[in-house]
């Protein structure tokens, strides 16, 4: 008899969906089916099952051999690596629960550390321009039952976030808006013509890093002052059309995505974006939501925020915490060389930072803590695998509107494997043994 | 005016962060007890008299103390922050956040300088016979006072971000600029004698921005008003003026909406 967990959260993107169903066998121990989620969610719980999974440990020599070693031995590596650095890196958070990072951050604080997640290559410049100017935002619940004006900025949920349009922000009837998608409006901003931009009632096909300038010109057109002509290849009227369909809303959301924060102006970009919507509230309701990537990555940034008082490039190596992204980022310690050890959980930096820091995270002493052997592992001295939190390890997330939610353990891990919170548990204990804290 | 020298020996494996380089600490020091002073490499901290060795000594306060580094300091940070009153010549080039917070006294650096430089200044000067990096004159991360007063004056060229939420003082660059320049500027002079890029004055409130040579992309929110003819730091010259931007608030002062203004030389 197999049996079907239901209410299960998919740990793959922001949009955490929340009502997956999944078949599993009668002990417990394979996943057989998912039901509900998309291809690349239902991808994540499928992959745990791999037959040629590595369950142990394993270091890499001088010469690029990789023998296997006891877990104890990876926690003593991890910790000596941790304790003997001046200033270490502890890198990633966004694929694990907050539990996790929570004990990773203690660890950090001992050890003088530096603590960034994946924000500081997607989203990370969007936390700088909500410190310089606020954020007017709401929950995904408030946009499925009221909003009928959807901007969706330099982001392609139709492939990134394929759920996100269904359950939240097109088609889904709300008490407010029973006539779903059929009342909603759809403005796309993207100089390609993806498959979301395909959808919209309005795709403004933006020159590419001009973001910032069309940006001013709404702006300007919700004042009712005067435009030049055309503004990043988009006609005056078009701009201007634009501004009266948000300004005629009843509740207008701006999501945007990775096509705004990591081009030309970044955190610019989002600070006009939020002034924008600021703008529209003077007329309607408007609020604006980042389209976070990992599933997690915002629960790292609210458990760096209660704990330091920063959401990410945590600078813990004098014992107070400083944050100054340019400076205290993972992309410019490496490649200044600011940093002597490197510690990666819950992240591929190897697959997604440039390739000058790759090498320098190849030439320290470095730790890659991941389910599957990545192309971080691949340049890593120590390679840990663990559990998939979200699968077979439960514990908290947040989601792209910062609502936390709880996800489920479905299976059980493979006989002997840790998780996440686990090994960072045990290295704490071990870090604390080394500096001879209580 | 007394001179203390730092010249650089052991470069530290990592950086260090150096804020007590300033007249203010050394005044009235002894070199031997500067070379005592705490510097910090990651977390460790560590003596100024590893990595420089000190000679001369300092006068009784800020104001007669100068400060000669003899050569690169380009794992050095912070020299000079929150120096108010006194004098420093750096012979090479410098890290970041040279001057940070700064104000008072003079600060003179022969080579380049790194990003950061005169975040939140709020008087004195730098000056840079080299280039300046991004974020010059700039506020810090979250605050909306950036350059308050005092002088910035770069040689060659600077990057972007400088005078972000700047509302007082004076930039002044003879080399070109990278993009964004005076961002949610409400006040204060930024003149960048070479070229321009794009996302000059975005979001500004209030201030001056003058360009002597050419600006690729002009924000949308500036309107041209009038042609003026202006002496701006010793050159004479017609300029065309904007103001914006209009997309921003703005005060008002005796009926009148005060705007932020784009120069820019014909
Ligand atoms: S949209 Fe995202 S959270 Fe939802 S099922 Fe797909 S990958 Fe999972």
């Amino acid at each position: 008899m197999t049996k079907i967990v239901t209410d299960v959260v998919c740990p793959f993107c922001g949009t955490l969906c929340d009502d997956l169903e999944v078949k599993v066998s009668d002990d417990g121990t394979q996943i057989l089916e998912v039901y509900n989620a998309c291809v690349i969610g239902t991808e994540k719980f499928l992959h745990s099952q791999a037959k040629d999974r590595l369950k142990v440990p394993q270091m890499q020599d001088e010469e690029g051999n990789w023998k296997d070693v006891s877990i104890d031995d990876a926690v003593d590596y991890t910790a000596q690596m941790l304790c003997n650095a001046k200033k270490p890196l502890m890198y990633g958070w966004s694929s694990t629960n907050c539990e996790a990072q929570s004990t990773g951050n203690e660890i950090a604080e001992i050890v003088g550390a530096v603590v960034d997640n994946t924000a500081t290559v997607c989203h990370g410049t969007t936390l700088i321009a909500v410190q310089d100017v606020g954020v007017p935002s709401c929950t995904l619940g408030e946009v499925k039952n009221r909003a009928d004006r959807i901007v969706f900025w330099g982001c392609n949920p139709a492939h990134a976030h394929p759920r996100h349009m269904s359950r939240y922000s097109i088609f889904p009837r709300g008490f407010f808006t029973g006539k779903g998608h059929k009342a909603r409006k759809m403005v796309v901003v993207d100089p390609r013509s993806t498959d979301t931009a395909k959808m919209a009632d309005v795709h403004m096909q933006i020159e590419q890093g001009r973001d910032y300038e069309l940006l001013s010109a709404l702006r300007v057109a919700v004042r009712g002052a005067p435009l030049p002509e055309t503004v990043a290849g988009i006609p005056r009227e078009t701009i201007q059309d634009v501004a009266e369909t948000l300004k005629s809303g009843r509740f207008v959301v701006i999501f945007f995505g990775m096509g705004v924060t990591q081009t030309l102006s970044k955190n610019h970009n989002i600070d006009m974006a939020i002034s924008l919507t600021r703008d529209l509230n003077e007329y309607t309701k408007a609020a604006i939501m980042p389209m976070r990537g990992h599933y997690n990555v915002t629960g790292s940034g609210q458990v760096l925020g209660w704990q330091f008082g920063f959401p990410f490039c945590v600078d813990l190596s004098r014992g107070f915490a400083r944050y100054n992204p340019g400076d205290s980022s993972s992309n410019d310690l490496l490649r200044r060389g600011e940093v002597d050890a490197v510690f990666v959980l819950g992240s591929d930096p190897g697959a997604h930072f440039p390739i000058s820091s790759v090498k320098k995270i190849a030439q320290l002493p470095s730790v890659c803590v991941d389910p599957h052997h990545t192309p971080t592992s691949a340049v890593c001295k120590l390679h840990m695998p663990v559990a998939f939190v979200g699968v077979e390890e439960a514990g908290c997330a947040y989601r792209m509107d910062n609502v936390p939610i709880e996800t489920r353990k479905v299976v059980e891990a493979p006989e002997g494997m840790v998780s996440d919170e686990e090994f960072l548990k045990m290295v704490l204990t071990r870090v604390k043994e080394i500096k001879g804290v209580a | 005016m007394e001179t203390v020298t730092l010249t650089p020996k052991a470069q530290p494996d990592l950086y260090i962060d150096a804020e007590n380089i300033t007249p203010d600490a050394f005044a009235g020091k002894t070199a031997a007890e500067i070379a005592a002073f705490h510097v910090h490499e990651g977390n460790q901290t560590g003596l100024l008299g590893t990595y420089f060795d000190v000679s001369g000594k300092a006068g009784a306060t800020a104001a007669e103390t100068k400060i000669v580094i003899k050569g690169d300091v380009l794992k050095v940070k912070y020299i000079g922050m929150r120096m108010t009153a006194g004098e420093i010549l750096v012979e090479g080039s410098a890290d970041m956040y040279i001057g940070a917070w700064m104000e008072g006294g003079r600060i003179h650096v022969r080579g380049n300088i790194d990003a950061f430089s005169g975040t939140g200044m709020k008087g004195g000067e730098i000056e840079v016979d080299g280039n300046a990096g991004n974020y010059l004159g700039a506020a810090y991360r979250g605050d909306w006072r950036g350059m308050q007063s005092g002088t910035i004056r770069v040689h060659g060229n600077a990057g972007s971000d400088i005078g972000t939420f700047m509302n007082g003082g004076t930039i002044i660059i003879d080399g070109d600029v990278d993009v964004h320049v005076g961002t949610h500027a409400e006040g204060g002079t930024i003149i960048v004698k070479g070229n321009g890029k794009s996302k000059i004055g975005g979001q500004m409130v209030k201030g001056e921005i003058y360009v002597f040579g050419t600006i690729d992309v002009m924000m949308p929110g500036y309107v041209y008003r009038k042609d003026v003819d202006l002496e701006v730091d010793g050159t004479k010259a017609t300029f065309a003026m904007y103001e914006g931007d209009m997309g921003e608030r703005h005060g008002k002062r005796k009926g009148e909406v005060i705007y932020g203004h784009i120069y820019q030389k014909y």
